[in-house]
């Protein structure tokens, strides 16, 4: 069996965002960048189907970006990919997602995966399309937002999650797309020898000018700030004026804090 | 400008959300066409054209056929736009729908502003304009975002959608409804909820301390409960429970779309947050500037004097 893993590195959603000279997208300067969390439970899932089946299968880890990405890489490595490959693109930020799908499809489509794991979505963006949009153009059949997995022979049995607490139960074949939601499984830690192990593991570096053959479909025009509307009071300062005044403010304005 | 709106259909009846698509046609002025997979019953009291397939025939979820039945319509119609709520349904069948046309996909639209549409991100801290490029797009809304600003009424004009398809590769098997097990946080008037800020399982008690001070409930983010630091029916937001208490204190949470859709209505809501920039601010009619861990404890030995 043959795995393909897409992860994206994200930045820290806690950063303070400055907006780039272009104005399409923020300055990297002093932000840290890890793997999207909706990713890692793909890389676990991908190494925990490899586990079920006697560790037969064969898993690669794909991710594009700068050269910062190969250290998320890394991470799926010590995680338990086998091998990692690298698109190479200081420019993906720019890229929208149905260029982002058709430059994993050019690297895929020869490959016979039988099943590829992706997050549902980003943290950044968001669009919830890249690993939808794969599976199309493969020819694959797709599952989101799969909050639970079972492999047999072929087969998988799996569990989308629907709004308000529904979830409901899908059964489909391989060769196919699986998006991870978050609570799919618990993504492992990298222990120390496996992160050693990662190190002498194949690492593949490619262009993405050889996989890109897709132009733009769509353009940033603005990245800003939101407005910030209703914003009410803000406390700051000293621990304890912070809690007096809070205290105030709830007996004034509430009537369950008397 | 022409928008075909793919309402959504789920256990017996259409949802709420699906009126949501027919506001944010009428802030792009666009000339509306519906389509329904579901049964005669659900069909929207809109004045237009609606195209109904019936929902015994091709499933409530069959991503293959409802791509099929979109796109039948498609061709019928040559919409400008392609609209679906961005919700597990929308997600999941835009894309297919966008890979089909060839279409550019904007996700998650907020708002429509000249030469583009209006898109959250960076967990909501930064806003995006994008213009996507084709000819056909596709578009999903954000859930809540357009309100319905009346009802709809007139009487439809009902076009029966017919195809003889084969059966998709992904097959629905059922349902599964959570047990309703634990507390009904939609009675409680207060609640101290914890956010991922809260940092470790072993700091829950500071959050459950000062719910017990105040004589609320707890309850939580989905992160927290995904990292089973509470239980799973004390969860807020889209995928939980949808509450309106008269007092919210949001403690260490960021305040995803996610999790505000689920505590809006709420009468007062505070939030503790060492981030100031943090979203849940935009909900928050008081944003205490300080790390949980040390505010919390000091909070509630107050309250408790």
């Amino acid at each position: 069996m043959k795995i393909l893993v897409c992860i994206k590195q994200i930045p820290d959603m806690e950063s303070k965002f400055k907006i780039n000279a272009e104005g399409d997208w923020f300055n990297e300067t002093d932000v840290s960048f890890w793997m999207n969390e909706y990713d890692e439970y793909a890389v676990e899932q991908s190494i925990q189907l490899k586990e079920q089946l006697g560790n037969e299968p064969d898993v690669t880890v794909l991710s594009i970006g700068p050269d910062r990405v190969v250290e998320s890489i890394k991470k799926a490595l010590a995680m338990g990919c086998d091998r990692g490959v690298h698109v190479k693109d200081d420019e993906a930020y720019r890229k929208d997602p149905f260029q982002i799908a058709s430059i994993i499809y050019e690297f895929a489509k020869d490959k016979n995966f039988d099943i590829i794991f992706t997050g549902m979505q980003s943290q950044d963006r968001g669009s919830a399309q890249v690993g939808v949009l794969l599976a199309e153009m493969l020819g694959y059949s797709c599952v989101t937002t799969v909050v639970n997995f079972a492999y047999d022979n072929g087969v998988i049995n799996a569990k989308r999650e629907l709004e308000g607490g529904i979830k409901s139960v899908v059964k489909t074949k391989t060769p196919a797309v699986i998006t991870c939601q978050l609570g799919l499984n618990t993504p492992r830690y990298p222990t120390l020898p496996n992160i050693m192990k990662a190190k002498k593991k194949e690492l593949i570096t490619l262009n993405v000018s050889d996989l890109l053959k897709q132009e733009a479909v769509e353009k940033t025009e603005k990245f800003y700030y939101p407005e910030k509307k209703g914003v009410g009071m803000v406390i700051e300062g000293d621990l304890a004026a912070m809690v007096d005044q809070l205290i105030s403010v709830l007996k004034e304005k509430t009537t369950v804090v008397k | 400008m022409k928008a075909l709106l793919v309402c959504e259909y789920r256990d017996g009846k259409l949802l709420e959300s699906s009126y949501e698509l027919f506001a944010f046609a009428d802030k792009l002025n666009a000339e509306k066409v519906a389509l329904v997979i579901g049964n005669e019953a659900s069909v929207p009291t809109f004045g237009g054209k609606v195209y109904l397939a019936d929902v015994s025939k091709y499933g409530e979820y069959n991503p293959d056929a409802h791509k099929k039945l979109v796109l039948e319509v498609v061709n019928k119609e040559n919409p400008d736009l392609v609209i679906l709520v961005h919700t597990s349904y929308g997600w999941d069948l835009a894309p297919r729908v966008a890979a089909a046309l060839k279409a550019a996909q904007v996700s998650e639209v907020v708002g429509v502003v000249d030469g583009g549409f209006e898109v959250s991100c960076l967990n909501g801290k930064m806003r995006r304009i994008v213009s996507p490029k084709t000819d056909k797009k596709v578009i999903t809304i954000q859930s809540g975002a357009f309100t319905p600003q009346s009802p709809l009424s007139g009487t439809p004009e009902v076009v029966k959608l017919d195809l003889t398809l084969e059966s998709g590769n992904v097959e629905f098997v059922g349902y599964e409804v959570a047990e309703k097990t634990g507390v009904d946080l939609t009675k409680a008037e207060i609640i101290v909820s914890a956010g991922r800020g809260v940092g470790k399982k072993d700091n829950m008690p500071l959050v459950e301390a000062l719910a017990k001070a105040l004589g609320g409930e707890v309850g939580a983010t989905r992160p927290v409960v995904d990292a089973g630091w509470l239980e799973q029916s004390r969860q807020v937001g889209i995928t939980g429970q949808t509450v309106s208490p008269k007092l919210y204190i949001a403690c260490g949470i960021s305040g995803a779309v996610q999790h505000i859709a689920g505590m809006k209505k709420s009468d007062f809501v505070v939030a503790i947050n060492k981030d100031k920039d943090a979203p849940i601010g935009e909900v928050a009619d008081v944003l205490v500037v300080a790390d949980v861990i040390q505010f919390l404890p000091a909070l509630t030995e107050k309250l408790q004097k």
